[in-house]
């Protein structure tokens, strides 16, 4: 059995982060991730980041995914499990990690879950058709191992990672006939994104979804409608999309089954994708010994991930009794809160409200 | 819309009339239709399904989701499938 200080569950821009900091700060870390590779998210996003330089703001997430999984590799305090997955937490403190042939057994003294989140579905006829995929599946194909899936798209969902995938697609060459969005109003997408793909021609169609898909054994076209306001379908809008592919991309929600297991305090909060942990500003949750950070507290993204990451890892650190440089966690707890509020959308931020307005249960 | 050809479930292969059946015939909260229909039973462990199913079951009931009867604690261990050959051995036992 491993017994670090502290275990992360999780190695995209949270875990890493969370990690470095802990590790820094002189605690023993365990880190364990699924795939074979660190980098969680930000392996496929070869895009610029937005927001601040001194926060990875004009780098692109692949570049941010090899700084962070560099520094977290030569760093002799942190441990890491590559290709293995955490498939059980135990409430007398016992975590354990299986790859294909044998398992682990780790008992920490703190745990940062930071397991990212996994893609909503939606309900539309014969959406198991092959061709209808997730957005992160084709950003996966097309980003991390350069195969295109199909030549002709249709995106359903106006948010971050709609516009961008469909400006990838764009610039690997597919056709991009439209993004469409139930709301009046654009997803949450940064709006130099959506501008660019509408001047390269894409059509964002807003208060239109998704009613089928169709073809013979793979989907040759897609069927769409106009909604009203109360999400009511239109009669006589129905438009038809030949396309291959239909990306979904409407929205993520958190990757709690661990938090599930063990019973932590959650509360539905459709701003931040569906059921979120409650936790406080450094992350921790309703069991002291338990942090939060990165999408699986709420669905934020990769500059708030790893803000999260370090402050929970250096908390972390502090309660085992490390010397942890108090200044920095506050400047970061600071940092955190003016990044949220100049950066995230609305919605986003209303939903953080929400959830710092409710209790933590014992 | 035709029910029988929208999968809510992909991994029991479960269809929105499966769904609204089993809660017309009184299967109101996620853990009876879990039992009757083992919906979110399956190698995903209900993470494509479960948020359409409580909206589902919220629209039924004309609740909002977070008034749905949901046990989230039923969430047990293996989270993934693993033969029992890897409980054999312990790395570092």
């Amino acid at each position: 059995m491993k017994e670090p200080d502290v275990l992360v569950v999780g190695g995209g821009p949270a875990g890493m982060n969370a990690a470095l900091a802990a590790a820094e700060s002189g605690a023993s870390v365990v880190l364990v991730d699924r795939f074979a590779k660190l980098g969680g998210q930000l392996v496929k996003q070869t895009h610029k980041f937005f927001g601040w330089a001194d926060r990875g703001a004009g780098a692109r997430g692949i570049e941010l995914a090899q700084k962070w999984s560099h520094a977290v590799l030569a760093q002799p305090q942190v441990e890491t499990y590559l290709g293995k997955e955490m498939i059980g937490a135990y409430r007398d403190g016992i975590w354990l990690v299986a790859d294909q042939e044998k398992y682990i057994k780790i008992k920490p003294k703190r745990t940062v879950i930071a397991t990212g989140a996994s893609e909503k579905m939606i309900l539309f006829e014969n959406n198991d058709l092959p061709g209808v995929y997730g957005a992160g599946a084709v950003q996966t194909l097309m980003n991390s191992y350069g195969i295109l899936p199909g030549e002709h798209y249709l995106i359903v969902g106006s948010g971050n990672v709609g516009v961008i995938v469909a400006y990838q697609l764009l610039q690997a060459g597919a056709v991009v006939r439209a993004v469409i969005d139930v709301l009046p109003r654009l997803g949450g997408a940064y709006w130099v994104h959506a501008a660019k793909i509408q001047r390269a021609g894409i059509p964002i169609l807003l208060q239109r979804t998704i009613t089928g898909v169709y073809g013979n054994q793979k989907v040759e076209r897609a069927e769409t409608v106009g909604v009203d306001d109360k999400f009511r379908l239109i009669p006589g809008t129905e438009r038809t999309f030949r396309v291959d592919v239909v990306c979904l991309a409407v929205g993520l929600t958190p990757l709690s089954d661990l938090l599930f297991e063990l019973g932590i305090q959650e509360y539905y909060i459709p701003e931040l994708g569906g059921f979120v942990p409650w936790h406080d500003q450094t992350g921790r949750t309703n069991r002291k010994d338990l942090f939060v950070v990165g999408d699986v507290s709420g669905i934020e993204e990769a500059t708030t991930a790893s803000l999260q990451g370090r402050i929970a890892g250096l908390t972390a650190a502090s309660d085992l009794g490390y010397a942890v440089d108090e200044q920095m966690r506050r400047r970061l707890i600071e940092a955190l809160a003016e990044f949220r509020c100049s950066t995230l959308s609305q919605n986003v931020c209303s939903g953080l409200d929400r959830l710092a307005g409710k209790e933590a249960s014992q | 819309m035709n029910l029988k050809d929208v999968i809510v479930c992909r991994c029991e292969d479960l269809t929105l009339e499966d769904v609204r059946k089993a809660i017309a015939e009184g299967y109101i909260s996620w853990d009876e239709l879990k039992r009757v229909l083992r919906i979110g039973l399956g190698p995903c462990g209900g993470k494509t399904c479960r948020l359409l199913v409580l909206r589902e079951l919220a629209n039924h009931l004309m609740l909002s989701v977070d008034q749905v009867n949901y046990r989230p604690t039923v969430v047990r261990p293996p989270l993934r499938s693993t033969s029992f050959e890897v409980f054999l051995k312990e790395e570092n036992g």
